[in-house]
């Protein structure tokens, strides 16, 4: 008799992806908008995003450890991408004490207690995030002015966001026209020299993180590309019916974090839906939402919100939308 | 400010108010009558919610036993006779008899004496490994050894036994729900009349292969060669499908099958060591 | 552009190793032992006993029922008995074990070397002497031809689609016999078309055979209505449904047949063994079977007789390397784990693969990261993800209502999911159990 050998059911070759490659494409995605933050925001940058991901990694590690006790599961890379998403929606000036409050809300509360990887409903990221706003309304919204490695880390100029001067101007009854002139020009809403969350600044960064994914195939278009598109059309709208008060479509695409939102929040893997047809009117939710609280809401940002509340309706949609099967629709022709 | 603690009590109590009055005429309208017995009966089942009895839960049964004429084919096997008799005194009917079972593995095939061929190296569910072949050795009717009994027994009344690769059911904890005889999809586990002192003797084995070729894969098995149907005194042993089976109401526990047994497939469990015996015996593999 | 069908699908290493090696005949094994289910269906029944001397070729088990298919003995010799062994499916089944003794083929048999393009033989009597000659689906799945060159009343075929397209990795025999065999398939080609009264057929190749496609493209100048379409690499495009989706753009509905839509898919080892039969009377106990692998020393394509052992073939492949781990009968993503090398080859047997015990072992598998690759790579576009949970959970009816009875298990979702989970492992066991109620259901009504 030769040696046993192995039996196992079909298929017997696996592809070469794995989730650790997955999760660091995602990293490698995001470091174009790393750079630009680091450029604009400096040091502050730099700190804000170690102590983001290292708190987010060894939380993830000391729960797995000690309170679950199972196998720890970072080099996954989830938690790192987690922490870098969380990082990136913060101000460069944020104190540390807040940082590693959100990074805890964010892995303990928001991922591991509904399962760890793969079992939560919202993205992990968002809750921090917005738990901290919630939290901290001052230091969250006390924007460090770009200026490069000249932005201190806790004694930065601050100012208001793009949206955030649109928003009170409008409530002050000042004409857009005049608010306009106040905010970055179209070009520096592109490279990201405006006041904002460290990683939400540069649109072309953010695109080119985009571009990455699609050609990695780490992502599919549909998410994306329906909340920009739905947000395009819905403040095109709006200007068309006004333009003295609603702010044209693409300053709504490039300012605040509609960029980042729709290319990596949106995109969670664990938190969006599971087929095409979903992840569209999932995407299109998202642009609706997100333009509704920026032109109507109290906040002048909406999109961590609009991502949020759609999370909550993703189960709904993967059980009642389903994939177009394959023979489903006659088609003899 | 006294008005604003004011306003706010007499606005918060009217509310209460009138939602008590709304919840008072919802519940009379959608009251749904009861038998209060249902909560009685199921107040002494085990509440372990097995399905042993052939119900969803115990509150399904609790239902089946009120509505039920006579208690005949009803039994909680968790619960026993006494469950049982607590019952039919709360309902005024008679308990019918159902004797205690408890369940037994009918395969010893430890790798000692069935050699494996092959390594099954698939997710760790039996249902899996049995819809893709045989198994690890050339048996096709014996333990796949992947647990899906284990994990189905609600009791901790098994566990895998790492050296023979079989389960091993803890007598004083089976309670017989039947749950791990559905989980198997070779129907290894059968649910045996329990004897006194837990005392035991069946046909550790289920392969229907002929004798030549089970004897092949496993050195115990069962290879029909019906000598013990022949020293039976008691026609309690018969052979179906090249395989013996003992039928335990009239098995009298003499032993005589045991040693009889050329692969020592019939196992005798929980007896006192035989006194004059110069042969070696079969171990037992549970205790 | 080329064509290919529009959803889903994988694309896996080819690894092709053999596609430039010629059919090299395998020889005759001392001993056959030959299963009486080589198909699907209802198991034949044996002709001959303990003793009997046969010759090769002849029948020795008769087809039981309409679904069902014919064995002859690929030897002459003596049977020396029936035993229950291990087979490709790894359970045991009933074998007709022969004893060679030279190799005395039927009379009946045309054994000389020309080929016969001239077609005498009337539709009715093609489909019976393709079910004398035990003819099976030779793509791996086996199911009887004459049942598929029989069309139902009340349904129209009209056109013959021809599998070519060997789209599971490694194995390379339909290649090379449509390199060396090209003629012969077109005339078997002509015959189904008889058979099935239509006037066209298309030849399916994918694209990474081009050899195959200029050479059938151009023998196929000189028979009538069938053509020769080159097709984009991608994997399942061999399976059925996506083969016609591909070549004349129609889906086949959930739960229907090809011929629903007007088309019947036959493979092209399928067009040679009725070439055989109709022209030659040889009937269906020798195929070719490609052995590779990447530690073999001398991969090939054989042309092995049915019931000759794997063994045999690696030996002729150069023999079991040492370090082998696991021995695939069929392709990478639908074939089966050989528990030994004693197995016989069968009529579906399309390859040998032997694996290194470096690439045998599965990964361990991670949670589900909802990532939804399974659902963009599955053919089908189902959610393999869900059926997975709902099967090992035990939700048969569930499962049904979201179509995995319309699973192929072509293998797309294990095989692209990053956290390795064994998708399709769950969903053939939730596929089973749903197929099994439906029946217990019929049954009851």
């Amino acid at each position: 008799m030769t040696s046993i050998l192995n039996v196992s059911p079909s298929p017997h070759v696996h592809g070469t992806e794995t989730t650790r490659k997955l999760m660091f494409g995602v990293v490698i995605a995001l470091l174009p908008a790393l750079f630009a933050s680091v450029f604009f925001f400096g040091t502050g940058a730099i700190i804000v995003t170690a102590t983001s991901v290292a708190a987010c990694v060894l939380f993830e590690y000391l729960i797995q450890r000690f309170m679950l006790r199972k196998e720890v599961s970072i080099t996954d890379g989830s938690a790192i991408v987690t922490g870098l998403l969380l990082a990136f929606n913060l101000p460069s000036n944020t104190p540390l004490f807040i940082i590693v409050t959100g990074a805890f809300v964010a892995i303990a509360v928001a991922k591991m207690t509904f399962g760890g990887l793969g079992n939560n409903p919202f993205n992990p990221a968002l809750v921090g995030r917005v738990f901290l706003l919630i939290s901290f309304p001052v230091q969250m919204t006390s924007w460090p002015v770009p200026a490069g490695f000249a932005t201190g880390y806790t004694d930065a100029v601050t100012g208001a966001t793009p949206l955030a001067v649109i928003k009170e101007g409008i409530k002050n009854g000042e004409s857009l026209s005049a608010l306009m002139a106040k905010v970055p020009g179209t070009v520096d809403l592109l490279i990201g020299k405006m006041g904002g969350s460290m990683g939400e600044i540069s649109a072309l960064a953010l695109l080119a993180g985009f571009a990455y994914m699609l050609w990695k195939k780490i992502i599919t278009w549909h998410i994306p590309v329906s909340v920009l598109g739905s947000i395009a059309v819905f403040t095109s709208v709006l200007w068309l019916i006004n333009p003295d008060i609603y702010a044209p479509p693409l300053f709504h695409l490039l300012a605040g974090g509609v960029m980042i939102g729709a290319i990596f929040m949106a995109t969670d893997y664990v938190t969006s839906p599971m087929n095409p047809r979903a992840m569209i009117i999932y995407g299109i939710g998202i642009g609706v939402l997100t333009v509704i609280i920026r032109v109507w809401g109290a906040y002048p940002e909406g999109v961590s919100f609009a991502i949020l509340i759609m999370n909550a309706f993703v189960p709904l949609m993967n059980t009642y939308i389903k994939p177009r099967r394959f023979g489903e629709e006659l088609k003899n022709g | 400010m006294n008005s604003t603690v004011l306003l706010t009590i007499i606005s918060l109590g009217m509310l209460a108010a009138i939602a008590a009055v709304i919840l008072y005429f919802v519940a009379r309208k959608f009251r749904v009558y009861e038998d209060p017995r249902i909560d009685q009966v199921q107040e002494i089942l085990p509440a372990a919610n097995c399905g042993g009895c052939g119900f969803a839960g115990c509150r399904n049964f609790a239902e089946a036993l009120v509505a039920a004429e006579s208690f005949e084919g009803l039994n909680c096997p968790v619960g026993g006779a006494e469950t049982m008799n607590n019952a039919a005194a709360i309902l005024g009917k008679v308990a019918a008899a159902a004797d205690p079972t408890v369940a037994v593995l009918k395969c010893n095939g430890a790798p000692a004496s069935r050699p494996k061929t092959s390594r099954y190296d698939g997710p760790s569910d039996c249902r899996i490994a049995h819809s893709l072949y045989l198994g690890e050795s050339d048996c096709s009717y014996g333990c796949l050894g992947n647990g899906d009994c284990v994990r189905a027994c609600k009791f901790g009344a098994m566990y895998m036994d790492k050296a023979t690769e079989l389960p091993v059911i803890i007598d004083d904890k089976c309670v017989s729900c039947g749950a791990c005889v559905k989980a198997c999809p070779r129907s290894l586990i059968e649910l045996r009349k329990r004897a006194k002192k837990d005392r035991k003797i069946y046909v550790a084995c289920s392969n229907c292969d002929k004798g030549a070729v089970a004897r092949r894969a496993c050195k115990v098995a069962c290879i029909a060669c019906g000598k013990c149907v022949k020293v039976c005194e008691f026609d309690a042993i018969k052979i179906e499908n090249n395989l013996a089976y003992i039928d335990a109401a009239k098995c009298t526990f003499c032993r005589k099958c045991v040693t009889e047994c050329p692969t020592d497939a019939i196992l005798e469990i929980n007896f006192p060591p035989r006194k004059v015996k110069p042969e070696p015996q079969a171990e037992p593999a549970t205790n | 552009m080329l064509k290919t069908f529009p959803l889903g699908g994988i694309h896996p290493p080819e690894n092709k190793l053999t596609a430039g090696k010629a059919i090299e005949t395998a020889g005759i094994p001392a001993s056959v032992s030959i299963p009486l289910s080589q198909h699907i269906g209802a198991p034949a029944v044996a002709l001959v006993k303990k003793g009997d001397t046969v010759r090769t070729g002849q029948k020795i088990a008769e087809s039981k029922g309409f679904i069902s298919a014919c064995i002859h003995s690929p030897v002459s010799g003596k049977v020396n008995r029936t035993d229950s062994l291990i087979d490709t499916s790894g359970y045991r089944q009933e074998m007709i074990v022969i004893d060679t003794e030279g190799d005395e083929w039927d009379e009946s048999i045309d054994r000389s070397p020309g080929i016969k393009r001239e077609i005498t033989a009337a539709p009715a009597e093609i489909i019976k002497k393709c079910h004398e000659a035990g003819i099976v689906g030779m793509g791996g799945a086996t199911f009887p031809s004459h049942v598929k060159l029989s069309v139902p009343d009340g349904k129209k075929c009209e056109v013959l689609i021809i599998n070519g397209v060997e789209c599971e990795p490694w194995l390379t025999s339909d290649h090379r016999l449509m390199l060396e065999k090209g003629e012969e398939i077109l005339v078997g080609i002509s015959i189904m078309m008889k058979a099935l009264n239509v006037t066209s057929a298309m030849v399916g190749i994918e694209n990474n055979k081009t050899d195959a496609i200029d050479r059938m493209g151009t023998l196929a100048r000189s028979f009538s209505g069938i053509s020769v379409h080159a097709l984009k690499v991608k994997y399942p495009q061999g399976a059925e449904k996506q083969l016609i989706k591909a070549l004349i753009n129609r889906e086949v509905p959930s739960g229907r047949l090809p011929v629903d839509v007007g088309a019947v898919v036959h493979n092209v080892g399928t067009a040679f063994a009725v070439y055989e039969a109709v022209q030659k009377n040889k009937p269906l106990f020798e195929r070719v079977v490609t052995v590779t692998g990447k530690s073999l020393a001398r991969p090939g394509n054989f042309l092995a007789r049915t019931g000759t052992p794997v063994s045999m073939l690696i030996e002729a492949a150069g023999g079991l390397p040492g370090d082998t781990g696991k021995i695939i009968n069929g392709g990478p993503m639908m074939g089966k784990a050989l528990t030994g090398t004693s197995v016989p080859v069968v009529k579906g047997t399309s390859g040998i693969i032997v694996i290194p015990a470096a690439d045998a072992e599965r990964s361990p598998a991670g949670p589900c990261i909802r990532c939804a690759k399974c659902v963009t790579g599955c053919p089908m576009n189902l959610e393999p993800f869900l059926l997975m949970s709902l099967s090992a959970a035990g939700h048969v009816e569930r499962a049904g209502s979201n179509k995995i009875a319309d699973c192929m298990e072509c293998g797309s979702c294990s095989y692209i999911c990053p956290a390795r989970r064994p998708l399709l492992d769950y969903i053939r066991l939730g596929k089973g159990s749903y197929i099994k109620l439906l029946r217990e259901r019929k049954l009851k009504n």
